[in-house]
């Protein structure tokens, strides 16, 4: 009985203690702090708005739908930097593993007659090796994944360029590769299949980073690696794993930028690491680990490809984009430190 | 997401952050230093010259031609070559690294396709330590970097796609998507073929030194002459997505676009994806420079309207030559008359001839392509 009522009165003073006045900045860095997509989404609203504004072009359906087939492919490949991020690492490899993946499953079909579903299973796994790789470096040898993955996207990159030659690889419709650029028309939107993979690709690794062990998991060893493994959690299979589900993702990826360059191409792609680390850290995940949702990365994506969009319709030299892109970054970490300094 | 709210996170340490602060900052400086690809011998010995051949990457068909031809004409010449590359386009950092190896292995002269003017103190210390610099593809800038430039001249090559462009028209208003290289770096040949193919449409660039000078709108004196409007300037990384992307936001912004400019080829087939997507690949004209081999099937299919072609084979194997020469005793070379440079050519490749224009046909410029 007594017992009971210990559990029952327990969290009162918790409760308390986290619902005593606050001041109305604190109150807002709370919000934000267990919403962590939720100022990316902001800033993206209003972006949007304002460019909307500015020109009439913008709004369209038709508009929107190029954004949400230009952030495809970083937006994938954001999933898999947003995993392994959660864990305090960081991949600078995954465009070059991209690269490799995409130009494999186009040569395989073009120049070795591969049918097109062998050569897109071959090209995840060849993603998903190459990440395993990264992986194992990061818990087998404890390198830090940032050098790790610096060696690799040099390794990574030589292999495409010696294995292409330089040239590019072009596809015929029809085959699957190719289904990632199909339209699909959503009312007035005309998106293409390559969008929905990327969105069912959020959707899957959402819910895993959200409601299974895996998930809990892997947050609580970005957030302290120490006490996750004395709390007993397997953390070297957890920080691997993060790197096989990132070539997973990079897999996806690969697979819509073969539907966007109309087959392979060793140039195309080569910013993409920077641009989806990029991506993670606008959404407002964690560079530090532990905190931080895959929906953010969409939306930080999406910010990035709305100002690139926006101010290109509304003929503001390139340049802009370039300092644009640079500013939200900084601000976006900003904000997080700010946040963060709510609980200390 | 549970675990990542208070209860736990307010254990890290202040050096953790501070570490993963510095890594990020340091991220941008390391990338662009990261990895070079010096590869190749030095066997300076037994009469035989060194030349140290350093290409703007070797990812691009172009680039991996001039390499083939220069290893050709090396064995034939006896010479000993080096080839170095940067990582991407704009990578000079990696170049440099080549140029201070080629002085201290003590080459005779190095072949250059420069990545941008970073690049010049070091070629001007080579030249001091008695290295001959020949730049391909492109002159340095400023010229005198290099003690000659093998190239194609790119205003040339412009204004070739230019003047088709005009004739074209026939006298119809165009809308023009220029697809350009870079935003935040000013290399000569981005800066060559958009001024050159203006100047072909009888449009003035307004500037030696910028691209996007040009009056926005007005009318183009080129062919039976028109009113123009440009409707934007994109940058592409001479990449397919960069291509596609540019592309995509100007026809957002304007979708009367009927004349697209491409840098290269890359591009020009990126905005192909793009009109293709559009439905709008068969009324816009698409004009490319470049003249690999594939290229060359765009203009028979109908992709590109035209493509000025270069020939990226013979000045590496021409700038071989002229080393091996000059190391044993033989003279300078010197430029084409009229020009800042030794003009290695280029021509028209179109599917049909207009308005007394020179082209040739796909098929006659096949023999001299180059990549697949």
């Amino acid at each position: 009985m007594t017992t009971h009522v210990d559990s029952e009165a327990a969290p009162a003073p918790a409760e308390d203690f986290l619902n005593r006045p606050a001041t109305p900045a604190q109150r807002i860095q709370s919000v934000l702090h267990r919403q962590p997509a939720l100022s990316p989404a902001i800033v993206l609203v209003l972006a949007a708005i304002v460019f909307s504004l500015v020109n009439d072009r913008f709004y369209a359906l038709q508009n929107l739908s190029l954004v949400a087939q230009q952030v495809a492919v970083i937006g994938s490949l954001a999933v898999g930097q947003t995993v392994i991020i959660l864990t305090a690492g960081i991949d600078l490899s995954i465009g070059a593993v991209m690269v490799l993946a995409s130009l494999l499953m186009s040569k395989l079909v073009a120049d070795n007659g591969v049918p097109g579903v062998l050569a897109l299973l071959a090209g995840a796994a060849v993603a998903i090796a190459a990440q395993a790789v990264n992986g194992l470096l990061v818990t087998k040898i404890k390198l830090p994944p940032f050098i790790v993955t610096l060696g690799t996207l040099s390794i990574f990159t030589a292999i495409t360029l010696i294995y292409a030659k330089g040239q590019t690889v072009s596809l015929q419709p029809g085959n699957i590769l190719m289904w990632s650029a199909d339209t699909v028309s959503i009312g007035q939107l005309n998106l293409t299949t390559g969008v929905l993979l990327m969105i069912a690709l959020y959707a899957v690794i959402g819910y895993a980073l959200r409601y299974t062990a895996w998930g809990r998991h892997l947050y609580a060893v970005g957030d302290d690696i120490e006490a996750a493994r004395l709390a007993g959690i397997s953390v070297n299979r957890v920080l691997l794993s993060a790197y096989v589900v990132g070539g997973f993702a990079i897999a996806v990826g690969a697979w819509i930028l073969v539907g966007r360059v109309g087959g392979g191409d060793p140039n195309s792609g080569l910013n993409a690491n920077l641009q989806s680390i990029t991506a993670v850290v606008i959404g407002g995940t964690s560079l530090f680990g532990g905190r931080g949702v895959v929906l953010g990365s969409l939306i930080g994506a999406l910010i990035v490809q709305v100002f690139v969009n926006g101010l290109a319709l509304a003929g503001i030299d390139p340049n802009y984009q370039v300092l644009t892109v640079g500013v939200l970054v900084i601000a976006a970490v900003s904000v997080d430190q700010w946040i963060r300094s709510v609980k200390a | 997401m549970n675990l990542s709210s208070t209860h736990i996170s307010g254990l890290r340490s202040r050096r953790t952050r501070a570490a993963a602060v510095g890594v990020t900052i340091c991220l941008g400086a390391t990338l662009a230093a990261c990895g070079s690809s010096d590869s190749g011998s030095s066997s300076s010995g037994s009469g035989k010259v060194g030349v140290s051949l350093i290409l703007k990457t070797l990812s691009n068909p172009y680039f991996v031609s001039m390499e083939k031809d220069a290893k050709t004409q090396a064995t034939k010449d006896k010479v000993s070559l080096t080839v170095a590359a940067g990582t991407s386009d704009g990578d000079t950092q990696t170049q440099i690294t080549a140029i201070d190896n080629a002085v201290s292995r003590g080459d005779k002269g190095i072949l250059i396709t420069t990545n941008g003017d970073a690049v010049n103190t070091a070629l001007k210390r080579a030249k001091q330590a008695g290295l001959f610099v020949i730049a391909l593809d492109t002159a340095p800038n400023p010229a005198n970097v290099a003690d000659i430039t093998y190239a194609t001249d790119n205003e040339q090559a412009g204004k070739l796609d230019g003047q088709y462009a005009a004739a074209a028209l026939n006298g119809k208003p165009a809308v023009i998507a220029m697809l350009d290289l870079f935003n935040n770096q000013v290399v000569s040949v981005d800066i060559d073929r958009d001024h050159g193919f203006l100047e072909g449409m009888g449009i003035d660039p307004g500037s030696k030194t910028e691209n996007g000078k040009e009056a926005k709108s007005g009318k183009y004196t080129g062919g039976s002459g028109g009113t123009y409007k440009i409707a934007c300037h994109q940058p592409t990384q001479g990449a397919i997505d960069g291509g596609r992307t540019a592309m995509e936001n100007c026809l957002s912004a304007n979708p009367d676009i009927n004349v697209v400019y491409a840098i290269n080829e890359p591009a020009g087939e990126g905005a192909y994806n793009a009109l293709k997507a559009a439905n709008k690949e068969t009324s816009v004209a698409i004009y490319a420079i470049d003249g690999s081999c594939s290229g060359l099937k765009n203009v028979t299919s109908g992709k590109f309207a035209a493509d000025a072609v270069q020939y990226p084979g013979k000045m590496a194997a021409l700038g071989v030559s002229s080393i091996a020469k000059l190391a044993r005793g033989g003279s300078k070379p010197s430029v084409t008359n009229g020009k800042s440079f030794y003009d290695t050519g280029t021509a028209l490749v179109a599917a049909k001839a207009l308005g007394g224009l020179t082209v040739q046909s796909p098929t006659q410029a096949a023999s001299a392509c180059w990549g697949s």
